[in-house]
């Protein structure tokens, strides 16, 4: 009995969550509530309620194509980080301990190095007269500087190295957990070194491979810094779709019901992940 | 037979090692570039500058309006920060222990901004605060920052917790220690390190913010990563590139002091 005051007199109580949990109902549930409210209004004056926003979107060949553009271009990113994010942390669990200081610092400088000053570097390497431009044209690979800035392959190189980290850093820690063991079990047993990385590694790692997928995918969709400068005006997506309708052509609703409807998008991809992650894990243990 | 395995564990090795390199390249290129375009002697943005200098540099103290901003964007950092960690702190000793199904879902709740479109929040606070008739101020930029920065607090310490002994807590209370005795001298030194980081870490990212801040800032409260990105889009002036050297370095310097103080890239794993 005694034990047990003990007990409870340790833990900590649940009523030091109400603080935040206050603070986010009203400054992050109300205003995303209001949003929608503001995106049911028929007329930019807001005077009458309607569904006609949605309906303008979805029935917009030139909305629907943004929003599709910028699905697309989050699962390039996504797909790139992930072929060049795994042989980096594959790597990384295989060097000696300096060498792994060394890495991390490399993987978390663009974590944590502003976001205007990572897309510069891209508009001066992509620019027309920049390094990839001059050492191609130097080459004689070609007589004229390609038009690199502003283009979807400009964009989604930019955004791929933007967000590399979060996808290599729970790659790691999904690495670090498999057992070595199972692969040299896997070579004792006669299978080669891809067979094994194909069907004992990459099996092993799919959870962490999902969290890191889920994490770049959304940062990259939503990623308007890097997005308008290297994507430029021709390549709208939804973020700038949104800042453009409030900025631009004051169109309130218009602009609550394109975030609304991002929103709806955004959650869905991580539904998705998230049923995957639930799979990958009853793959790996069950 | 043996060759054979042999060829195939070099390949392997050899296309992932390629991949790996070509990964660090992608990752330290731009970081190289901006930095050797910030010593550029020219008045252009060509790499590599025609030759060297610290003009550019000398250039930012004449700069005031990057300043105005700069120091915005510090005061703004700083009281998010502040309030992030009472705030992130309180949640995190709450919710860690806990298995109740609430915990689950204000678990859920309080991560949710990292991964929702920070422009799409931006534009609702904006509507949220015109509506109840606030002013947009200082103080809305700090609310609003606080909401997509309040998760990075709580996720480094709910993971320190995690990692504490109760044992621990139960021999400072049964050796006759107050709760808040017992958390002052055994709980925060034992989570300091994983709060240090939290709080590093909204630091950054709130003086870093634009989604929020482009919609709950005005002349009077103009911020550095705005203005930066403004200057970028109109003119593509140097200076940017100056900043951009002054806050790599100090980025470099305190992600170092960190490492060693707070062990921040096990925090963010």
């Amino acid at each position: 009995m005694k034990k047990r005051a003990i007990y409870y007199n340790v833990g900590y109580d649940l009523k030091l969550a109400l603080p935040l949990a206050g603070f986010f109902l009203v400054f992050f549930i109300t205003p995303l509530f209001l949003l929608v409210f503001v995106s049911l209004h028929a007329d930019p004056e807001m005077k009458r309620f309607g569904f006609d926003q949605f309906r303008r979107f979805l029935s917009d060949p030139f909305s629907l194509n943004v929003l599709g553009r910028t699905l697309l271009v989050g699962a390039e990113t996504t797909a790139l980080c992930l072929l060049l994010g795994f042989p980096l942390a594959w790597l990384y669990i295989r060097s000696p301990g300096w060498l792994r200081g060394v890495m991390i610092l490399i993987i978390l400088l663009p974590l944590l190095t502003s976001v205007v000053v990572r897309t510069f570097a891209w508009i001066v390497i992509l620019g027309r007269l920049g390094i990839v431009n001059s050492a191609l044209m130097s080459l004689g690979l070609i007589d004229a500087p390609l038009r690199l800035l502003y283009s979807e392959g400009g964009l989604v190189v930019a955004l791929a190295q933007v967000h590399m980290p979060l996808m290599v850093l729970p790659l790691i820690t999904a690495l670090s957990r498999v057992d070595p063991n199972l692969a040299d079990a896997s070579a004792a047993l006669g299978a080669g070194a891809w067979r094994t990385f194909m069907r004992i590694t990459v099996p092993l790692t799919l959870a962490g491979i999902i969290a890191g997928c889920l994490l770049t995918y959304c940062m990259s969709l939503t990623a308007f810094i890097t997005q308008t400068l290297v994507g430029g005006g021709q390549m709208l997506l939804m973020p700038g779709y949104i800042y453009q309708e409030v900025a631009a052509v004051q169109n309130w609703p218009f602009a609550a019901a394109i975030s609304v409807i991002f929103l709806v998008a955004v959650l869905a991809a991580v539904t998705v992940f998230n049923l995957l992650g639930r799979l990958a894990q009853s793959v790996e243990y069950g | 037979m043996r060759r054979r395995a042999d060829l195939d564990t070099l390949s392997l090795n050899l296309t992932l090692g390629a991949l790996a390199v070509a990964c660090v390249v992608l990752l330290i290129l731009p970081t190289v570039v901006v930095i050797m375009v910030s010593f550029t002697s020219g008045f252009s943005l060509r790499f590599p500058p025609p030759g060297y200098s610290l003009r550019w540099y000398v250039g930012l103290f004449d700069a005031w309006q990057l300043q105005f901003a700069a120091l915005n964007s510090f005061k703004v950092a700083a009281w998010t920060t502040f309030l992030s960690v009472v705030l992130g702190v309180a949640a995190a000793l709450g919710i860690a222990r806990s298995r109740l199904l609430v915990a689950n879902v204000l678990d859920s709740l309080f991560m949710s901004p990292l991964i929702l479109p920070g422009l799409a929040f931006g534009l609702a606070a904006l509507i949220f605060f015109s509506m109840i008739g606030w002013q947009v101020s200082p103080l809305t930029l700090v609310l609003g920052h606080t909401i997509v920065c309040v998760p990075l607090v709580v996720r480094t310490t709910v993971a320190t917790l995690a990692q504490l002994d109760p044992a621990l807590l139960e021999v400072s209370a049964s050796l006759g220690a107050s709760r808040w005795h017992t958390f002052r001298r055994v709980t925060l030194p034992l989570i300091g390190s994983g709060i240090l980081a939290g709080a590093f870490l909204a630091f950054m990212s709130s003086f870093d913010n634009i989604p929020v801040s482009l919609f709950l800032r005005n002349a009077g409260t103009d911020m550095l990563p705005i203005r930066m990105w403004q200057d970028l889009e109109s003119l593509l002036d140097v200076r940017i590139a100056a900043v951009s050297g002054v806050l790599v370095l100090a980025t470099l310097v305190l992600m170092v002091i960190m490492e060693r103080v707070a062990g921040l890239s096990k925090r963010l794993r």
